[in-house]
Parts: C-alpha cells; sequence; structure tokens
C-alpha cells in the first residue's frame, strides 16, 4: 500500500513531537489507543488561561505511519484554535487532508479522541464538566 | 555512480531466481516449446524428458522416488490436494485432522473448509517457542484421525518441527503424515522417507525457482498413499493432478532443486553465521525479543520484536532501503497482528513489534552491515516517537493502565 505524500511527509518530519507537563494545571492530556491494538497516542495541549486558545501542542504516537501522521497533523491545527474550535476537529477532516485509505480511518478516529481526551482532562483539572462522547485512557498511571 | 540496490531480506515471501535456473528455463519458451502429453512427436518427447529430468533432480533433492513427485501450481494447490485429496479418498477410515494454529492460511483455510463437508479438525496450540507439544498431539489423536498435517518449519519465525518425533506418534497410530515444508526445501535436507513424511508440499519460488510451479511428494509404498485429484481432466500426474504441465517452470524447478543439493549446505552455513550475526547486532538494542526456537530454527531467519516500536512505522523508517515483513497487520486489511506469534503467547502488542527478517542465496555481508545500520536507527527513532517508550523508561508498568480499546 503506498502512501500519499502528506502522510510520509508528517511521517518523515513530525511536527511538535515531544512532551508537556502533564501536572501543570493549563496542560491537558490525553492518551488513547492501547499496545494491543497497535496504536497509543499522547496528545497534549496547553492553553492559554486568559484567552482560552492553545498556546502549545506536543505528541507522541506508537503506531503505523498514518497514526503518526494523524497526530502529527492534529497538533498543527490545535495550535491557535479556542478550545471549542477543538472539539469541533472531526476524523473525517485528517482523512481528507492526508488521504488516508479506508483501512487507515480509525487512525484519524484516535487522533480524534486524543483531542477530545485532552480537552475533557484541561477542563476535568479546572472544574469543568467533560464533554459528550469522548473515551480514554486512564492517563496519570 | 552505480544504482543503489534495495536490500532484499524477505525471503521466506519469495527468492528471486538464481540466474542458472532462468537459463534454463528459456529454450522451453521457445524451440522447445512441446506439449509433454503429446506423445506423438518429438516436440511432446522432448517436453517429457525435460519434465522427467526435472522431476529425477527434485527425487534426488528428497531421496525419493520421481514417481512420488506430483506437479502442481504451487505449494498452496499442494496443500489443498493433499489435505482434500486425503479426506476424500480415505473418509471411510474417519473424518479427522490434526493441524496446529501456526500453519499457513493454506493449510488451515483448507481445514476450515473441510469442516464444513463434515470434517472434525483440532487446531493445536504451539509452545512458547514455536513447537507442537508432543504430548498434545497424541493426546488429539482418536480412532477417526485419518491425517496429521504438520508444517516442516514455519514462514514468520522459521522455527522446525520435530519431523521425525511426530512422524512416530503417526506411524504407531497409523496416521496419514502430511508436511507444508514450503519453508525448508531446498534449505535444509528434508527427506519424506526416512523422516517418515507420507505428503510433502513445497514450491519453487522459495528456492530460488520461478513462481508459479510447485509440487506434492506422495508417497508410493510403505505406505501407498493415493488422494482423490482436486482437479479433473485429462489425467495427468498419474491422475491426481491433470492440466497440461508447466514445462518451462518445472525445467526451473529442476534447475533449482539440483543448484539446492550441490549447494544447499554451503549456502545454509554462510547464511547462519550472517543470521547470527545480523540478530546479535539488532539486539544490542535494548528491549528486544528473538521469537521461537533458537536451537530448532532455519538458518537463515530471525523473527525480532523491538518493544515499544510498532512494527509497520517501523518499516516505513527503512523501506525505501530494505525490505523485510512484519508480524503487525496494519499492512493488511485485517487489524490482527501476526496470529502465528500470538498462538506462541506473545502479547498483541509483541506481535505488533515484531519484524521478520529472511536470508538468501544472495545477501551480502555489506547488505546485513546496512541493514543492521538502518533498523538501529529506525528502532530508536521510532522509540523517541512512542509514547510507552517514554512512559517505560520512567518507569510506568504498562500493564497496570487500563487502555482504551478501540
Amino acid at each position: 500500500m503506498a502512501y500519499s505524500d502528506k502522510v510520509l511527509d508528517h511521517f518523515k518530519n513530525p511536527r511538535n513531537v515531544g512532551s508537556l507537563d502533564k501536572e501543570a494545571k493549563n496542560v491537558g492530556t490525553g492518551l488513547v489507543g492501547a499496545p494491543e491494538c497497535g496504536d497509543v497516542m499522547r496528545l497534549q495541549i496547553e492553553v492559554d488561561e486568559a484567552t482560552g486558545v492553545i498556546s502549545d501542542a506536543k505528541f507522541k504516537t506508537f503506531g503505523c505511519g498514518s497514526a503518526i501522521a494523524s497526530s502529527s497533523l492534529a497538533t498543527e491545527w490545535l495550535k491557535g484554535k479556542t478550545l471549542t474550535e477543538a472539539a469541533g476537529i472531526d476524523n473525517m477532516d485528517i482523512v481528507e487532508e492526508l488521504a488516508l485509505p479506508p483501512v487507515k480511518i480509525h487512525c484519524s478516529v484516535l487522533a480524534e479522541d486524543a483531542i477530545k481526551a485532552a480537552i475533557n482532562d484541561y477542563r476535568t483539572k479546572n472544574g469543568l464538566p467533560e464533554l459528550a462522547d469522548a473515551t480514554a485512557a486512564s492517563a496519570n498511571a | 555512480m552505480s544504482q543503489r540496490r534495495l536490500i532484499y531480506l524477505d525471503n521466506n515471501s519469495t527468492t528471486p531466481c538464481d540466474p542458472r535456473v532462468v537459463d534454463a528455463m528459456v529454450p522451453y519458451f521457445y524451440d522447445k516449446f512441446g506439449n509433454a502429453a503429446s506423445r506423438s512427436h518429438h516436440f511432446g518427447w522432448e517436453a517429457e524428458d525435460a519434465v522427467d529430468y526435472s522431476r529425477e533432480q527434485i527425487a534426488k533433492l528428497l531421496n525419493v522416488e520421481d514417481k512420488e513427485v506430483i506437479f502442481t501450481s504451487g505449494a498452496t494447490e499442494s496443500n489443498n490436494l493433499a489435505i482434500k485429496g486425503v479426506f476424500e479418498m480415505y473418509a471411510k477410515k474417519g473424518n479427522h485432522i490434526i493441524t496446529a494454529e501456526t500453519e499457513h492460511k493454506a493449510v488451515l483455510d483448507t481445514c476450515k473448509h473441510l469442516e464444513k463437508a463434515g470434517a472434525e479438525v483440532t487446531y493445536l496450540k504451539v509452545q512458547e517457542d514455536g513447537l507442537v507439544n508432543l504430548a498434545d498431539l497424541e493426546a488429539a489423536i482418536k480412532p477417526s484421525t485419518i491425517l496429521v498435517s504438520l508444517m516442516w518449519a514455519n514462514n514468520e519465525t522459521g522455527v522446525i518441527q520435530p519431523m521425525a518425533d511426530i512422524a512416530k506418534i503417526c506411524e504407531k497410530h497409523g496416521i496419514l503424515f502430511h508436511s507444508d515444508a514450503t519453508q525448508a526445501v531446498g534449505k535444509i535436507p528434508t527427506h519424506p522417507r526416512e523422516t517418515g513424511v507420507h505428503l510433502m508440499s513445497f514450491t519453487a519460488h522459495k528456492m530460488y525457482g520461478p513462481k508459479g510451479v510447485g509440487a506434492l511428494y506422495v508417497s508410493r509404498k510403505n505406505p501407498r498413499v493415493k488422494v482423490t485429484a482436486q482437479m479433473d481432466g485429462g489425467g495427468h500426474e498419474r491422475g491426481m493432478r491433470s492440466g497440461t504441465l508447466n514445462v518451462p517452470g518445472i525445467v526451473g524447478f529442476g534447475k533449482a532443486a539440483e543448484l539446492a543439493r550441490l549447494e544447499m549446505h554451503q549456502d545454509a552455513e554462510r547464511l547462519g553465521k550472517l543470521r547470527d550475526r545480523l540478530q546479535a547486532s539488532l539486539c544490542q538494542l535494548e528491549e528486544t525479543k528473538v521469537n521461537g526456537n533458537e536451537n530448532s530454527r532455519m538458518p537463515h531467519v530471525s523473527n525480532i520484536s523491538f518493544k515499544h516500536v510498532e512494527g509497520e512505522g517501523l518499516m516505513m523508517t527503512f523501506n525505501q532501503n530494505i525490505a523485510v515483513s512484519s508480524g503487525s497487520a496494519c499492512t493488511s486489511a485485517s487489524l490482527e497482528p501476526s496470529y502465528v506469534l500470538v498462538s506462541m503467547g506473545l502479547g498483541d502488542d509483541l506481535a505488533h513489534s515484531s519484524i521478520r527478517f529472511s536470508l538468501g542465496r544472495f545477501t551480502t555481508d555489506e547488505e546485513v552491515d546496512m541493514a543492521v545500520k538502518l533498523v538501529t536507527d529506525g528502532v530508536n527513532h521510532m522509540r523517541e516517537l512512542s509514547p510507552i517508550w517514554e512512559m517505560y523508561k520512567d518507569g510506568v508498568d504498562l500493564t497496570k493502565i487500563e487502555w482504551a480499546a478501540h
């Protein structure tokens, strides 16, 4: 199976790899997937508390090229967005941007889940209710 | 400037043709194009002579009689013919077949097909090292058992089953023993008669011959085995496999068998050392695991799990330069990791992290050294990207995390 140029670009030059302080109050962490499934994504956002805008985003991903590209792209898109805008990112946007084939759609779903999980982690830390229907692993282990 | 050659370490998938094989085949496309079944003229006799000579070369490699070699289109067809053919031929004796979970799909799916036709099939689990447990095998035998089908060497791990011990158990209970020896024939000695194997499948393209031609060894005496044909027609191949013979393919197969008989030992010795070097170098990386019994394994194969790195992603770091296979199924439509590794008790996480390296006759020392470097760089790169590698390094117990399945 051939990868699209965009997937290859994100795979070879992943954007925003790394970690943010997960204990910080203005950082939200989403850890989704499972090693047994061959995909684990950790996506972190740093939020400017005054404006509610995401000032930084980092990721690390265990997975195939499409999973890495999906999370790398997600971090690019997240920066500069408000939390509300970020929560609106749909997995099909990622599928379209990266031209993912049907067998790789789950990678984009995982990225969307990771975004929602990171937002929820931030919201929980700041005493806000969680968004509806987001699932994530416990990132606090 | 010389063109960079892609390093091919996927010889268990297929091997390149040996140039001597291709040279032998070429005349049979042009001047000597006859049908081996044409008994009335020179073209037919010429083709028949060539087929006879090839059959003899293959028989010599296996140390069996020429007539015991039945040509097919490949090992998948041979496996189908052996298993379905025995099931139909010996239906009066029983309907129970024993095989193992780590067999090739050509065996497993044939057995599943037969289950719909009334067969009862036992799929043995294997031990952690990939070997069949002989006590389990014997315990699975019942009065209705007609066939045991176990592979000689596994395609993913290279693990070699204790063929002689399995054969003894079959002999004791009067059961036919079929082996898919696709990965073993031409690489290590495979002598079905001495070993006690009654039917044996193999193919040319795993031993430096062409694709599209294989064979089934069928024992002619002690015991005389018969299989019901799965292809009806002109009654070729002693009535067991109709269809005009693929003469050029068979000529290439014969040449490949001849070369294997003469060069197998030196190839195996050289590749064994090269494989050991590859494996030892890669295992200098932290958290690696060699899959399968290292003392009963094909000399040119090594299957290694690189923990906390996903196999397909890892392959993407070097697949511009090296061709290998991964036990991670991300590459295929199914998302399940290698069933062979999972059956050996490897967790799905480790199965997703595995890479199969299979060397071949044309693999050089320089290629192995280059592969070690590129794979090492790839593993290090992927671990920098891996959240679970970071967690492992931070001392997090990954088994304690409640992962969200998806």
